[in-house]
């Protein structure tokens, strides 16, 4: 089946308090007023240059942007493994939750025209990706990043890698190499990179966490069930109303 | 109770003048007007406001609320608090509202009660809050003397005589006279008394029933006044046309008012409970707060400094420190959850809901009397559950103040028996179903057209015996007829209407008239007789009246043939020693039915007669005269003739009265007693009236081992006797278990050792020796001997020692205690006692309207206890141990994620119920949560069955009471299990999900550890684990129960997906930012596994733990339950007490709510009309100072009753 790539963050707190309200949600939602005049809660990165962010607050402004490659080795060669980058949001987030400004016409440059970009970025977010669909508010990178994660060690859907025939898997054994234009400092909060690769199975990724809870507490139960039983066999003679005094 | 009038100084003396408004009204007293509201248009919000912010839950609210206006602070959007803040003020406010407009009106009706003033020499119709001090009232029969102390001026009898009964007062139930002295008594008519302009001077008010001092001036004259010349508020007119009063003390200035005591506000001892848990709460949520606080402090140093680049601290937070000092605010304003202000809201819901449990129960109703119970307090319902202790008074609570003539031997034939119809079933549900039952049609009396209709007799031989012409019968009845003080009346032909000074006088003249032997009129020298249709004059020879030594009366008449006969009445022991020798067969099965009808319960009189010769009655007659105008010693003199001539009586037959008791006493009585609640009876009847309704009640038995007398005079007779009774059970118990030495028990170890006692006893103690145990030093010497009884009788005591004893139980024993009284006297009890009950549906209300519970008859209080009171407890207790649960899982989830957010306060996780992101979706929630948290303890089981055990059961195992007592459901150790339990749910629930989402990832390959699918996985299991939680905690399960568990899960639901949605967020894209996240979320099969897996780690110990109790050591609740599944079908055996008649060796004295005096009242005949005085062939013998002697021996006879007097001792101890 398809492979997943993931990147992986540690000691990052994105679910701080005054980093999850830090965002405004009707901005990334399209709408115009918000777009030029952020929440408040998107403060420091509210304005810059008394220009509105867009997209304002702390979450946008961190977002992860080393770009992964991955590559096969075969016999010194190296053979780009082909990423998709789209169909990794969920599908309420790219179609309800996220949408860029709407106006004439479909030139995002335009429809962001008065606004700056964060603080962070190289660029602005209307050019994050060149096909129309993933620019923008809408783009998945984007969109997977501002789905802030629940605990400061984390991983974040980065590719997919789709099977190519039924017949091989989709990776082969072999080499790879993973090349990262590294532009997303870590080591100041003294934070780990991670890439993983992983297939899924009906319940998801691999996680060893709730088999193993499984078994435990099956056997905990099984054994607890016969403990009582014996209890109940040899102490549990509640006789009728003989016992209640009156 | 604000009163119109301010405060004043403590009066010295008080001046009133009759007529006088204006001279009066300097003095400023008190006025009739009462003000007990506290509100109106104007004032009401600000006053209201101010009241409500003075409770520490709403201030509290109000400063969450400004803590949450401080942006950076604020974890919660300010909406979670105002709108339950509002919430509860608003609700509060209408109550208060609604409460007031009510006091306004029964003010007004309170106000406009109309009475009759005498105002400028014409009588008017004044309002109430009108009557003034000083202002002359009419009074007419029947009436209760409601508004005032009045002195009496005049009255419609002859001499300004009035007659009274003070039940009301002071729970005595014969009637009693109050005469006005002579110069105002014949101020007869309007005019004169318009111009009558006396002064009186007298005490300021006070709360001594029986005493009043003071002097009338008018006229240049001096005339002193006494309580012979009051009528109190309280007492109720009788048989007196009308009389005049002037007032002398007015509204809360009354004798009655100022015995009321003071009203308490009361407070369950869970209420207690429940501040000090609130505050130790309180205190733990500090604590959270400084460690978070801490935590947050060294996170920001250690790990946020340099976290900067993407996320930089707050605009002027410039250091780690500070930024642990905004933070322990943020989590105080999070954690908040954890102090349950809401509890007190979702308290009083609980309790309002039960108190209409207790309004609408039908098996509380009264068909009679029209009265439903009525839960008049709504905050004292689950102490119910716990009462140790029943104050009850006697007179209209145990018992009806119906005196019946049931029974009775004539010449060794007993008559009267009947199948007693069951009194008072315990199935009875609309309390008078058994009197239909299985009954014998009463005798038919149609014969007799001067027959009583109202009276009943169920054994057709004795009318037989009267028509076959039984010698013995008939000489019986004639006695009845003659030998009495009571004044007949007959306002038309055959209409006969007899004023008896006590009931059991009445009851046994009235039997007489409906055997046929009618008595018709009096003279003082003469009494009309009809018998059996023939209309015989008697004449009146001599009254030898009844005193409490002599325990007897007899009357000396003449028949018209001209012999002379002595008849004879009195108690068993008396006279039964005075009978002639001949009379020893006779006599001996004379005893065996007093012996029944003792056992039965009933108040036992034996009459006899005696011929007198001509000569012999001339000579002692001549004697008599003498003695009574002697100066000195008359009494002894007088004591000494009696003696004399009542001598070898020969014996009639005895007479059995019985005090109706209410429906159901003694079974009532008998089931709590079972339920291990000690009952004590205060009443201000006289010792043998109150040790034979308690012997009838079952209170007392013949199995006790001892019933002590405590009757002294002096601290040390008191004190001698109490120990004297320790000492006894003490010995006793020490034969038992030989194991204290005597020095031990008198140390402080005298409770122990007093609690152990084996054997039953009962104390009996007198209003004198009460006064002297209730002093400070022996206070706690009297309650460990009464303790140790079984059953504890106080009589003749005044209404302020009867609240002294409640106080004095519960100073000593902290114990629960419930007052039930009927009458004024009980007022100050039933303010003092933890929980008062009012009787109502009789004449008087005071009670009622002091007492927060009220019903119409005593035997509804074992429902009010056993049923409503155990599942008012019962179900408070579970829901307290729920909440306080509940609330810990909740809230301590924050705490735990704390750890992992770097303790910025972000809001964790149980998202959707508690606090989310989003405002309006957190007070949408909070309120959902609030309204669950309303309804589904309720739900624990509303109206059909809320219990554990139905309520069959809990009447039938009283023992079940119990725990309530014991206070074991409810208490600090469970408390904290309670919270284990709380903070075990919390970390499972958060570190379950945590585990798993650590490394989890959606089955499309997307991330599942995001904040917002965690929040809502941990907010899931939360709520599908407190549901399983209240579902085993459910021990009955309804349809509503099913409703409301399944209901409050799907709204839940309903709610997350609501929130979720698109539309919502289309609208409000910046309030619901968890759009899509629900479907998303639990779409997961990963989530549902967390979630199922936590559930069942967090039910299994619990579940586990159920089993092994029940299994090991199991409650007896369980066990009923637990046989009540197996016999389903079987019927459980009834216990039967009903005919636990006792083997009978006790018995009663003379009729005992008589009082001597009148039989010289009537010699002298003073109190007849002139136009039957014309009658008479007789002059009336002149006696001017019979009054006096009324008036002393109503005095002595106030102490003598109090003496150890030997006989009263020796029938007890029998």
């Amino acid at each position: 089946s398809n492979v997943f790539m993931y990147y992986g963050l540690s000691n990052f707190y994105q679910n701080h308090r005054r980093y999850v309200k830090s965002r405004d949600d009707s901005q990334l939602n399209g709408d115009n007023s918000s777009l030029l005049n952020p929440s408040k809660e998107c403060e420091p990165y509210r304005t810059n240059e008394d220009k509105p962010i867009a997209p304002c607050g702390a979450i946008a402004n961190s977002m992860f942007n080393d770009t992964l490659e991955l590559y096969r080795i075969d016999n010194d060669t190296r053979t780009p493994i082909t990423l998709i980058k789209k169909g990794i949001a969920w599908w309420t987030d790219k179609n309800v939750k996220f949408r860029n400004p709407t106006g004439d016409g479909n030139n995002l440059t335009a429809l962001f025209q008065g606004t700056t970009k964060p603080v962070n970025w190289p660029k602005p977010v209307y050019m994050l990706d060149s096909e129309p669909d993933n620019n923008g508010f809408i783009n998945e990178d984007f969109i997977v990043w501002m789905r802030t994660a629940a605990l400061p060690t984390f991983r974040k859907l980065y590719r997919l890698i789709e099977r190519k025939n039924n017949f091989q898997p989709t990776l082969q054994a072999g080499k790879y190499s993973l090349d990262i234009a590294y532009n997303y400092p870590v080591h100041s909060f003294d934070g780990r990179k991670r890439m993983i690769l992983s297939t899924i199975s009906w319940m998801g990724g691999k996680n060893p966490f709730l088999g193993i809870a499984y078994i435990t507490v099956g056997s905990i139960c099984f054994f607890l069930g016969v403990v009582l039983l014996f209890i109940h066999h040899k102490y549990g003679n509640r006789n009728t109303s003989a016992d209640i005094p009156n | 109770m604000e009163r119109c009038a301010a405060r004043r100084a403590p009066e010295e003396e008080r001046r009133v003048r009759a007529n006088a408004r204006e001279y009066n009204e300097k003095f400023q007293y008190a006025s009739n007007c009462i003000k007990t509201s506290k509100y109106n248009i104007v004032t009401f919000l600000p006053v209201n406001l101010f009241e409500q912010f003075q409770e520490v839950a709403n201030t509290y609210f109000l400063f969450l609320l400004i803590l949450q206006l401080i942006p950076q602070i604020s974890s919660l959007s300010w909406f979670t608090t105002i709108v339950p803040l509002v919430l509860v003020l608003t609700i509060t406010a209408v109550k208060d509202a609604t409460d007031d407009y009510f006091r306004h009106k029964s003010d007004n009706q309170v106000n406009n009660r109309q009475s009759q003033v005498l105002i400028g020499g014409v009588l008017r119709q004044e309002q109430w809050m009108n009557v003034r001090v000083g202002d002359i009232i009419k009074l007419e029969n029947n009436q209760f003397v409601a508004q005032a102390d009045l002195l009496l001026l005049s009255s419609s009898e002859p001499h300004g005589l009035c007659y009274i009964e003070t039940a009301e007062l002071d729970g005595e139930t014969n009637m009693k006279v109050r005469q006005a002295i002579p110069v105002t008594a014949e101020l007869g008519d309007t005019s004169q008394l318009a111009r009558f302009d006396g002064e009186v001077i007298c005490e300021p008010p006070n709360n001594k029933l029986d005493k009043f001092g003071g002097t009338l001036y008018w006229k240049e004259n001096k005339y002193a006044l006494s309580n012979q010349n009051m009528l109190l508020r309280g007492c109720v007119l009788r048989n007196t046309e009308w009389c005049f009063g002037l007032v002398i003390f007015a509204g809360p200035d009354t004798k009655l008012m100022q015995n009321s005591g003071r009203t308490k506000f009361k407070r369950t001892s869970i209420d207690r409970l429940m501040n000090t848990l609130v505050l130790w709460i309180f205190g733990f949520l500090v604590c959270m707060g400084v460690i978070l606080a801490i935590g947050n402090a060294i996170w920001e140093h250690e790990v946020g400094v340099c976290f900067q680049i993407y996320l930089p601290w707050d605009e002027g937070v410039h250091s780690a420190f500070f930024s642990g000092f905004l933070s322990f605010w943020s989590y105080i304003i999070i954690l908040n959850t954890v102090v349950p202000i809401s509890l007190y809201v979702s308290v009083e819901v609980i309790r309002l809901g039960h108190s209409y449990f207790i309004n609408w129960d039908k098996k509380m109703y009264c068909a009679k009397r029209r009265t439903p119970a009525e839960a008049r307090t709504t905050t004292l319902n689950e102490e119910l559950g716990q009462v140790e202790y029943i104050f009850s008074d006697k007179t209209g609570t145990l018992t009806q103040n119906i005196m019946v003539f049931s029974k009775c031997s004539v010449n060794g034939h007993s008559y009267g028996e009947r199948q007693m119809p069951e009194p008072g079933d315990v199935q009875d549900v609309l309390g008078h179903k058994a009197e239909l039952g299985e009954r014998p049609e009463p005798v038919d009396f149609s014969f007799n057209p001067l027959a009583d209709p109202r009276f009943q007799f169920w054994d057709p031989s004795l009318l037989e015996a009267v028509k076959l012409g039984d010698l013995h019968v008939h000489e019986f009845f004639r006695l009845l007829s003659l030998c009495h003080t009571v004044m007949s009346e007959e306002k038309s032909e055959g209409e006969l209407l007899y004023k008896a000074q006590s009931p059991d006088e009445g009851a046994l003249v009235t039997a007489a008239r409906n055997f046929g032997f009618v008595f018709r009129s009096r003279t003082p020298k003469t009494i009309t007789v009809h018998e059996l249709g023939q209309a015989i004059t008697y004449q009146l020879l001599a009254i030898l009246d009844f005193n409490n030594i002599r325990k007897r009366m007899s009357v000396i008449v003449r028949s018209p043939e001209g012999k002379i006969r002595l008849y004879c009445k009195g108690a068993d022991t008396i006279l039964l020693e005075r009978l002639h020798p001949i009379n020893q067969d006779l006599s001996s099965i004379t005893t065996d039915h007093l012996n029944e009808y003792a056992g039965e319960g009933l108040r036992t009189l034996v009459l006899a007669y005696k011929d007198l010769e001509e000569s012999y009655y001339k000579d002692w007659s001549e004697r008599l005269h003498r003695a009574g105008s002697a100066p000195e010693a008359r009494e002894d003199h007088l004591a000494r003739l009696y003696d004399e001539v009542e001598h070898d009586m020969m014996l009639l037959g005895a007479t059995a009265i019985e005090d109706k008791l209410q429906q159901g006493v003694p079974e009532t009585i008998a089931i709590l007693t079972l339920a291990n609640i000690k009952i004590w009876v205060l009443t201000g009847d006289k010792q043998e009236t109150a040790v034979n309704i308690g012997y009838s009640c079952k209170m007392l038995t013949d199995d006790m081992t001892e019933v002590f007398v405590v009757t002294g005079h002096t601290v040390l007779e008191v004190r001698e006797e109490l120990r004297k009774a320790r000492e006894k059970m003490m010995d006793a118990s020490r034969s038992v278990c030989n194991g204290f030495s005597y020095q031990e028990k008198l140390s402080s170890k005298l409770t122990s050792v007093l609690e152990a006692i084996a054997g039953e006893y009962a104390l009996v103690i007198n209003g004198h020796s009460l006064a002297h145990a209730l002093e400070a030093d022996m206070e706690v010497e009297f309650l460990e001997t009464a303790c140790a009884c079984k059953a504890v009788i106080c009589c003749r005591v005044t209404p302020l020692q009867k609240a002294q004893v409640v106080e004095l139980v519960k100073k000593y024993k902290k114990a629960v205690t419930l007052a039930i009284g009927d009458g004024a006297n009980d007022v100050s009890m039933i303010k003092t006692a933890h929980i008062g009950v009012g009787i109502s549906g009789q004449e008087g209300i005071q009670a009622v309207l002091a007492s927060d519970y009220s019903f119409s008859q005593f035997k509804f209080l074992q429902r009010l206890l056993l049923v409503h009171g155990r599942w008012s407890y019962l179900r408070m207790c579970k829901f307290l141990c729920y909440f306080f649960y509940k609330n810990f899982a909740f809230t301590m989830v924050h705490f735990w994620f704390g750890f992992f957010c770097g303790f910025s306060a972000q809001c964790t996780t149980s998202t959707s119920s508690h606090c989310t992101t989003s405002s309006t979706r957190r007070c949408l929630c909070s309120l959902w949560v609030s309204l669950t948290r309303l309804l589904l303890p309720r739900a624990k089981g509303r109206c059909p069955c809320p219990q554990d055990v139905p309520e069959q059961r809990s009447m039938e195992y009283p023992k079940l009471y119990e725990p309530g007592q014991l206070n074991l459901l409810f208490n600090k150790r469970e408390f904290f299990i309670c919270i284990a339990q709380g903070i075990y749910t919390s970390i499972l629930m958060f570190f379950i999900p945590y585990g798993v989402f650590a490394d989890a990832t959606r089955d499309d390959g997307a991330q599942l550890a995001d904040y917002q699918s965690f929040a809502v996985t941990v907010a899931t299991s939360l709520v599908i684990v407190v549901s399983v939680q209240i579902g085993l905690d459910t021990g009955f399960w309804t349809a509503i129960n099913h409703f409301f568990i399944w209901g409050s899960l799907a709204a839940y639901f309903a709610i997350l997906f609501t929130m979720h949605s698109d539309g919502l967020f289309r609208m409000f894209p910046n309030q619901f930012r968890f759009v899509g996240n629900a479907q998303n979320t639990l779409a997961q099969p990963t989530v549902w596994l967390t979630i199922a897996l936590t559930a069942v780690v967090c039910i299994v110990p619990v579940v586990a733990f159920r089993f092994l109790k029940l299994d090991l050591k199991p409650e007896l609740s369980d066990t009923v339950r637990y046989t009540q599944l197996v016999r389903k079908k079987q019927k459980t055996q009834h216990r039967c007490m009903r005919h636990a008649g006792r083997a009978g060796s006790r018995r009663s004295g003379y009729a005992f709510s008589h009082q001597e005096g009148f039989g010289e009242l009537i010699m002298s005949g003073k109190n007849m009309r002139l136009s039957s005085l014309a009658l008479s062939s007789f002059a009336p013998r002149p006696s001017t100072s019979w009054i006096d002697t009324l008036r002393k021996k109503k005095g002595c006879e106030g102490s003598s009753a109090g003496s150890p007097s030997g006989a009263a001792d020796k029938t007890l101890r029998v």
